[in-house]
């Protein structure tokens, strides 16, 4: 069997479904945060897949796909450092232990 | 265009770049001294400099830029001026108050000067790589600004919800990206519309797919129902100043790529306005029409038990992104005037707004509106200009919110959309409740405590008396602001 495009859609598509999932229904600061990753990731994959089986041999979907890792290290930068302030203050990263917000 | 020559076309981004650097070095190197704080002033100074030569902009022609990857056309040129008055207000708001504790001032302004190259970039892009990295550097600045208050707590505790959300809406937007590439095999707006247009029709479920998760992206940033969530907990928990300009800045960067994306991406011009794509049968305005239907309704619906006024101007917020997303659903230029000139409208309105709550809750420290009992007493200007901006809100004459009110339902029924003008119509009478409340508790009830006493300096009330000035200017004298706006509708494609 030989391994086509469809093959790495599909392992995306876990991927993302598999992210949205954490994201709806943990709680936990972390726990989200990693599922937004999983979210990124399988957006990269579709680019290198599809950039693999493009015909012509320009090279966007890769770049494209370089800028996203970057670009998810420094969200995850801004997120694990709020995360930590909201942990000095609340001692807890439980979404809906931190709410001190009238409703 | 090539890089060098495209220059000429940057030069309010070069500006807040340079802006930037010297405020970054103007902190570190003045530490930390009582007084005059140097950082603050230079970014202020900077923003005036940058709106000034954004004007410049108006009278080159439209043309793409840096090799095809940015654009300069009226439209753009238009929110790159709206978005650098816009952080031009934000930091005089911060250098007035006492929100963001004065050491940490100028970093602060280093930090809202990006988001403003960021929203920049947003509102000329013209490549899918682009959109993507500017909307990160304005939505990554914005997280953190959200956590700057000195009450530390609810600001930290929105800045997590900002962030957090945040990161799945762009997330989703950048599936539906990576889909979009995919399908066409470029990045560049034209390269997607050409492979689009020529595609058969089994492309059609994926490339709904793909913008239905883009607009997740641009619905969180404009706040539109089902992605509104946020707003009420930041709005309430971030300093006063940033959920002045989260309201307005941020909502103007969802607009103009909303129509930016959407409408170059997705549509070809046609008679009067645009039509999708011939290939594309799935009636993306319908679609737009209902959802804005539905965020100006739960806004409105929200708004009623609030107490915070921080939280009730949140939900308002929502019923204003429905009442703009209206002008989108459109697809005509009518439309996209009307969007321009609400969006003007609404940034003098909210501004005006936010800075009498920011005065108010300083000298009160309380931002509920039983806080605001007999406030025509203690402070007959402040209460003055509050009611100003609720009238522009609700839309009652003679302000600048009923003009464009007008102009936007001038509009809806230009494309007969009677259904949607009806409903638009029930909501504004729903909203005269709850911003009447407001104007009650400040004229008609008295404080059980002693007169509340507001102070402010006087550079505070001049900056009030530009930002409400031209609620009622534009409200008697709109001509000049329509063909303006006029102008600016002119979108390169």
């Amino acid at each position: 069997m030989t391994i086509g495009i469809e093959h790495y859609l599909v392992v995306s598509l876990v991927l993302f479904l598999l992210g949205l999932f954490i994201v709806v229904t943990h709680r936990n600061g972390v726990r989200i945060l990693m599922g937004v990753e999983l979210i990124l990731n399988s957006a990269n994959l579709n680019f290198v897949a599809f950039n693999r089986y493009m015909p012509d041999s320009a090279l966007s979907g890769n770049v494209f796909a370089i800028f996203v890792i970057i670009l998810a290290a420094a969200e995850a930068v801004v997120a694990l450092a709020i995360v930590l302030a909201v942990y000095q203050q609340f001692s807890t990263i439980h979404m809906d232990e931190i709410s001190n917000m009238k409703h | 265009m090539g890089n060098i020559e495209s220059l000429a076309y940057f030069i309010p981004e070069l500006i807040l770049t340079a802006t930037v650097l010297a405020v970054l070095f103007a902190d570190v190197l003045g530490g930390e001294r009582e007084g005059f704080d140097p950082p603050a002033n230079f970014a202020f100074v900077g923003c005036v400099a940058a709106f000034l030569a954004h004007f410049t902009l108006y009278s080159l022609p439209s043309t793409p830029l840096f090799n095809g990857i940015l654009i300069h056309d009226p439209f753009g040129a238009f929110f790159k001026g709206f978005f650098i008055f816009c952080t031009g207000v934000t930091t005089a708001m911060v250098i007035v108050s006492r929100e963001v504790a004065r050491f940490k001032k100028g970093e602060f302004c280093v930090i809202i000067l990006c988001v403003c190259i960021g929203m920049c970039l947003v509102a000329a892009s013209r490549d899918l790589l682009m959109i993507y990295l500017s909307l990160e550097l304005m939505s990554l600045g914005s997280y953190v600004m959200a956590g700057f208050s000195r009450k530390i707590g609810p600001s930290e505790e929105a800045s997590l919800k900002f962030v957090l959300y945040g990161g799945v809406s762009t997330g989703i937007m950048l599936f539906g990206i990576s889909l979009l590439y995919g399908l066409t095999g470029g990045t560049s707006f034209e390269a997607v519309r050409s492979a689009l247009a020529g595609a058969g029709s089994g492309i059609e479920p994926i490339a709904f797919l793909a913008l239905l998760m883009v607009l997740v992206g641009v619905g969180y940033k404009v706040a539109m129902v089902p992605f509104h969530f946020w707003a009420p907990d930041v709005y309430e928990g971030a300093p006063t100043a940033v959920t002045a300009f989260l309201s307005v800045a941020s909502k103007g960067t969802g607009f103009a790529l909303l129509i930016r994306f959407f409408f170059s991406v997705f549509m070809q011009p046609a008679e009067g306005g645009w039509a999708t794509l011939a290939p594309l049968h799935f009636d993306w305005g319908l679609t737009i029409a209902v959802l804005s239907a539905i965020t100006m309704t739960v806004g409105n619906i929200g708004a009623y038990p609030q107490t915070n006024l921080k939280r009730l101007l949140a939900y308002s917020g929502v019923a204003h992104a429905g009442y703009l997303l209206m002008g989108v659903s459109l697809m005509t230029s009518t439309g996209v005037e009307a969007v321009i000139f609400y969006l003007v409208m609404y940034l003098f309105t909210n501004m005006t707004a936010f800075f009498v709550i920011l005065v108010v809750s300083e000298s009160l420290g309380t931002e509920r509106i039983a806080g605001f009992r007999g406030l025509w007493r203690g402070a007959p200007v402040a209460a003055f200009m509050m009611t100003l901006a609720l009238f522009s809100l609700v839309g009652l004459p003679p302000t600048a919110g009923f003009v464009g009110k007008l102009y936007l339902f001038y509009a809806v029924l230009q494309q007969k959309l009677y259904w949607l003008a009806v409903i638009g119509v029930l909501n504004s009478v729903l909203s005269l409740y709850y911003y009447a409340r407001i104007i009650k508790a400040m004229y008609l009830e008295t404080s059980s405590e002693t007169e509340p006493a507001v102070h402010s300096s006087p550079l505070a009330g001049l900056i009030l008396i530009v930002m409400a000035a031209p609620v009622l200017y534009f409200g008697v004298f709109w001509n000049p602001l329509v063909e303006y706006a006029r102008y600016c509708a002119h979108l390169m494609q």
